[in-house]
């Protein structure tokens, strides 16, 4: 009787997160939907000019999404390197002293609230990149760029270096019985047979950027612009949503829009999720 | 594994602590980032002269200050700007009678680094520099450097006030850069040579150069003399005329030791104090 009562109690709690997904997915499109009616897809996500506020209004996201795309890009193209050489170097070239030490350091990385790498990135990074590159401004696409690739090497680094660990152990002494060296065996061998679990930590990567809010919001500039330069100040769609959600009044045109960028990004990360999933499971 | 004894005995502390809590007297405030430092001096002497009141003061613009006090969620809203004609609208559909009191006045200094050469601008160069149409210092007479343009973001009365009243309601350039606080502006063209930014009075310190507008320093004395014309109220909002301990702590605002604490931290006071 008390194992029926436990089973459903446990029912009840993995039940909740598929309420809570649909309930949210749910309120996203409802609150959305007004903005979409009144301004039209198409033109909601290529206007480029975003003036929520102006008298008439206009509620173009084309800037914002790429804003958005351009921080994420330059911070992916930063991390990735790092986070797999990191993986790699734990997986299979670290001494059992070191790896022990540096994994929980990584580890630590992802505990560091987001705020905290903003304000990091506002008080100290921003100047410096203006005096290094002599640029106009440090609060940019690039300087926030590097702020999220640090934000984002536990998460890849973490899930490459299990998909590296995973590869069965009979092949690398396969590799060593052929003759191979160390790094011919990596190389040819592991990472190939790794590639689906590191592709898959990189695709995570990408959505646990392109969704950080706070970091983006204090140090990429806040400007809803295209960007034409990584040193130019971008503005982000998490940013718009969390800068201008407080001024909104509940059932405002300004609210609903804020909805709607909230669909188109839950959208995008929605897509990066499903392909990890296909991509992982592609061969199984 | 929890005992749900300790569970229970958790939970039924808690629940007495908060109750506990609730026993004082508690005043919300929100909004603008010109008045927060106003409202937040003004609170610690109020609280300091009653004990067993609580106030607590946030930021978020003006604009989160009145959608607060729309949704009913705070006392006082603080904002830099009078409310619009769509806020009132909404609030009235929602029951809510926003009253406002003019707690003090303020200047909009417009603030470069202060290495920039340049001393003073006037109206329309101001204007053109924020809608798009001077972007290098050079065309001021300064130097052939690109002007860093520092806005806010929509939250901010300052914004609405600087858009009316310098802009003349035309939008800013979309590559401006947006910050959250009158106080992240001026740290932000502390730190960059080639920013203008614009703040209220209160924000000015050595780390920042105020710009003369059309042969005009934005001084308190300039202000209330009218001299200075980027200027506006500053206000704090109740649902319906103040009462209880809004109406107090509003009143303290407003008598000659509240006036003497707005004119401390360099704002203007809505009348001279003794």
């Amino acid at each position: 009787m008390k194992e029926r009562l436990i089973k459903y109690l446990l029912l009840i709690a993995a039940s909740l997160s598929i309420v809570f997904i649909f309930g949210i997915c749910f309120m996203l499109f409802n609150e959305g939907l007004p903005i979409f009616r009144h301004v039209g897809v198409i033109k909601f996500i290529i206007g480029k000019y975003w003036y929520p506020t102006s008298e008439p209004p206009e509620f173009g996201i084309l800037p914002l999404i790429l804003g958005s795309i351009c921080v994420t890009v330059v911070a992916l193209l930063l991390a990735v390197p790092i986070s797999i050489g990191t993986a790699i170097y734990i997986a299979e070239l670290a001494p059992p002293g070191i790896k022990e030490l540096l994994k929980p350091i990584i580890e630590l990385l992802a505990a560091i609230p987001s705020v905290i790498y903003g304000f990091f990135g506002m008080v100290f990074l921003a100047p410096l990149i203006q005096r290094v590159f002599d640029i106009p401004v440090g609060l940019n696409c690039f300087t926030a760029s590097i702020m999220l690739s640090i934000m984002a090497i536990p998460t890849i680094a973490t899930i490459a270096e299990d998909a590296i660990t995973a590869v069965p152990h009979e092949l690398r002494m396969a590799s060593y019985a052929l003759g191979a060296l160390k790094w011919d065996t990596i190389r040819s061998i592991v990472l190939p047979a790794a590639a689906r679990g590191i592709v898959a930590a990189v695709i995570l990567g990408f959505g646990r950027i392109i969704g950080e809010t706070m970091t983006v919001l204090m140090v990429a500039g806040g400007a809803p612009v295209i960007p034409r330069s990584i040193f130019q100040p971008v503005r982000t769609m998490t940013a718009t949503i969390a800068a201008e959600m407080g001024e909104t009044t509940f059932g405002s045109l300004h609210y609903h829009a804020l909805f709607g960028i909230g669909v188109v990004l839950f959208v995008i990360t929605l897509a990066a999720n499903l392909v990890v999933d296909w991509w992982v499971h592609r061969h199984s | 594994m929890l005992h749900i004894r300790t569970y229970l005995t958790a939970i039924s502390l808690f629940v007495g602590v908060s109750l506990l809590a609730v026993e004082e007297k508690t005043l919300t405030l929100a909004g603008s980032t010109t008045v927060l430092p106003i409202a937040q001096r003004v609170a610690e002497e109020f609280m300091e002269l009653h004990p067993d009141v609580n106030i607590s003061v946030r930021g978020g613009g003006s604009g989160v200050g009145i959608a607060a006090l729309i949704d009913g969620v705070v006392d006082i809203a603080n904002a830099s700007r009078p409310m619009k004609d769509e806020e009132l609208k909404l609030a009235r559909e929602r029951g809510v009678n926003p009253v406002p009191t003019i707690i003090a006045n303020d200047g909009i200094a417009i603030i470069v680094h202060p290495e920039n050469p340049i001393d003073e601008i006037s109206l329309d160069q101001l204007k053109a520099i924020y809608t798009g149409g001077i972007s290098r210092w050079s065309e001021l007479g300064g130097t052939n450097r690109p002007i860093v343009v520092i806005s806010r973001d929509v939250a901010s009365g300052t914004f609405e006030v600087f858009k009316k009243l310098v802009l003349k309601g035309e939008n800013v350039r979309p590559d401006a850069i947006r910050l959250a606080s009158n106080k992240a502006v001026a740290v932000t063209v502390a730190k960059t040579p080639d920013a203008i930014g614009y703040v209220g009075l209160g924000f000015l310190s050595p780390e920042v150069k105020p710009l003369k507008v059309d042969g005009v320093s934005p001084t308190p004395e300039n202000v209330i003399s009218g001299k200075y014309k980027i200027v506006r109220p500053l206000y704090m909002y109740t649902n319906g005329e103040p009462k209880g301990l809004a109406k107090e702590f509003i009143q303290f605002i407003l008598s000659d030791e509240g006036q003497n604490l707005i004119k401390e931290l360099g704002f203007v006071p809505v009348r001279l104090p003794k």
